[in-house]
């Protein structure tokens, strides 16, 4: 993987403009005022990953929707294939924080859980 | 009439902070009123993670971080009415309040804390010319349609504003398979953090048009286009940079204002700037005995600052109940003036007394514009006593500086302490 990149470091507030070089010999940062923005911008050229958050469908819920996170970072390309999954899903309630909705999704290993509680309505 | 020692009006993260440290002093009678069927504010509709770092170590969602205050509360044994709207509170803390099961109740308090948190800037006060076709929402409206009622608000998008919910949102409906074509900002920043900018817009490809607002809005019956164009420095459109979008739904993310009906009906003193109550270092605002905290005190961008904050507000609310009454508690002392200049927005507290204050007192302030390289300079009267250095100052981010009453009782017949940014040489 060779080229330049530009990024802005989320480190602090300074928000540094960071250029990373890829070239053969390695990779080099500059534009860092700090080493935190030097392990940023590897991580981001490397392997970045997100946390993602949503909402699933719940049924039988006093509310519509139970909102749900990946318990740890995926890879940023699986994002969508993540979301993906996430959409056909839905879950009888009631539902507790932690509990599991989906065990492996879009193949990363990460399970999804719900981060919220949802009571059975009353009406049905 | 029904009493009692403290009643709190919120259930969000502030009015749960707050009930929590007044029951850890040692107050056993605390209410919480919540308008809404559930506790936990705002933050209900915050799914994205993010918050808690500073409280927690850890990085959890709204109703992550939430939950956690509720599930101390009831913990507490503290009391709590959900679906009980307070209507108004009169200056001797008489509480009107209704509610489906009991109707209209007055209940009377020995301290009141206001928890009512902030709601958004209104569209109406935006000023875009053009009818009002549907598809136009505030975001907050549509995070809570999407995120609680299961909506889709739409399929193309253009967002106006670029604070922290309008980024949010942007990656949301973008996650969610709808198309965000811009987000536009009238100002030459974004009041959003950073963070939120590259994880939300960056990650997604959005482009954030700074110094742009919304000059034109087509459709009918709903949204079919939106008209952006770049504004001069009097942040009026400049003719010839208009650029047209198609688009099924505009989002306003223009800020967000405390919600102070009730304080302004008490008759509190009101800063003009914040657009919350005048408070002191105890967060007391002008009627003694009632105290503010979180949202509706000034709008925070960390829930973390808003839980420490209403903690303080509990912790005095407390104290006054167990001295029945705030005359017991000054020093005797004039009360200081905290004095925002040169760039510092406002503070909060706006006063103070040096001989009841507590040992540390923290005040929190915003700058007016990005500043690189200044510093936070505070002044007793005319002598400077402290100055640190700031790499960088942003409008979206709260700031903070600590008071300490061993140094302020050194300065005798002190009247006025100034905070200011000062360009360093
Ligand atoms: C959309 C959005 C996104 C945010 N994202 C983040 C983030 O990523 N990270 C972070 O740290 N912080 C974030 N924040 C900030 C943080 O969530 C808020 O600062 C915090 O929730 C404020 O708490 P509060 O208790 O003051 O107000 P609120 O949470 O608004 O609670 C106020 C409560 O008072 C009730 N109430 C109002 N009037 C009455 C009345 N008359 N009678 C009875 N009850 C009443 C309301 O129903 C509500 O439940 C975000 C805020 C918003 C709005
Ligand atoms: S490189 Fe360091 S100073 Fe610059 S934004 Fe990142 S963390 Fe902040």
């Amino acid at each position: 993987m060779n080229g330049e990149k530009e990024l802005t470091c989320i480190g602090c507030p300074l928000g540094c403009l960071l250029t990373v070089n890829m070239t053969p010999e390695g990779i080099f940062v500059s534009g860092n005022t700090c080493p935190r923005g030097d392990v940023y911008a590897r991580k981001e050229v490397t392997n970045p990953t997100r946390i993602v958050t949503s909402t699933v469908r719940v049924q039988g819920g006093v509310i519509a929707r139970v909102s749900v996170k990946t318990e740890s970072d995926i890879p940023k390309e699986k994002i969508f294939a993540c979301m993906e999954e996430i959409r056909k899903t839905s879950v009888p309630a009631p539902v507790r924080i932690g509990d599991v909705i989906i065990r492996n999704c879009a193949g990363t290993g990460v399970r999804v859980v719900a981060t919220k509680d949802v009571e059975e309505s009353c009406d049905g | 009439m029904i009493c009692h020692d403290i009643v709190i009006i919120g259930g969000g993260p502030a009015g749960l902070a707050a009930a929590a440290a007044a029951r850890k002093n040692g107050m056993e009678d605390i209410l919480i009123l919540e308008r809404d069927r559930v506790l936990g504010g705002i933050l209900n509709q915050c799914i994205h993670n993010g918050f808690g770092l500073h409280t927690f170590k850890e990085e959890l969602t709204g109703p992550e971080y939430a939950s956690r205050y509720i599930r101390l509360v009831k913990e507490l044994g503290i009391s709590c009415r959900t679906g009980s709207m307070v209507l108004s509170i009169s200056r001797d803390k008489e509480v009107t309040v209704v509610s489906r099961e009991k109707g209209l109740q007055v209940i009377r308090a020995k301290a009141l804390i206001l928890a009512m948190g902030c709601r958004e800037r209104p569209r109406g006060a935006l000023n875009i010319p053009g009818c009002r076709p549907a598809g136009i929402y505030t975001a907050g409206t549509a995070q809570r349609l999407m995120n609680i009622e299961g909506y889709r608000v739409g399929k193309e998008a253009v967002i106006l504003g670029s604070g922290d919910i309008g980024l949010i949102m942007a990656r949301r409906m973008v996650l969610e398979g709808a198309k965000v074509k811009a987000v536009a900002e009238l100002m030459p920043y974004s009041g959003g953090l950073k963070r939120n900018i590259v994880q939300c817009l960056d990650d997604y490809g959005i482009p954030l048009k700074l110094g742009y607002t919304v000059v034109d809005i087509e459709g009918q019956d709903r949204v079919e286009g939106v008209t952006l164009a770049a504004v001069g420095p009097d942040r009026k459109p400049i003719a010839g940079t208009e650029e047209h979008y198609r688009c099924d739904t505009l989002l306003l993310s223009c800020g967000l204002i405390p919600e102070n009906e009730l304080s302004k009906g008490m008759g509190l003193p009101m800063n003009p700037v914040t657009s919350g109550p005048m408070v002191n270092d105890r967060l007391e605002t002008g009627a003694a005995g009632v105290f503010a905290c979180g949202n509706v005190l000034h709008v925070h961008d960390l829930v973390d600052y808003v839980s420490e904050e209403a903690a303080l507000a509990g912790e005095h609310a407390a104290r006054y109940v167990r001295n029945g009454g705030a005359e017991s508690e000054t020093s005797g002392h004039l009360p200081v003036i905290l004095r925002a200049e040169n760039g510092v927005r406002y503070t909060v507290p706006q006063s103070l007394d040096p001989g009841a204050m507590a040992e540390k007192v923290t005040v929190r302030f915003r700058v007016s514009d990005v500043y690189k390289g200044r510093s936070v300079c505070v002044y007793l009267d005319k002598t400077c006593i402290s100055r640190q250095k700031r790499r960088v100052m942003t409008p979206g981010e709260m700031e903070q500086v600590t008071l300490t009453r061993e140094r302020l009782l050194q300065a005798p017949g002190l009247k006025e302490i100034t905070i200011r940014t000062e360009v360093e040489e």
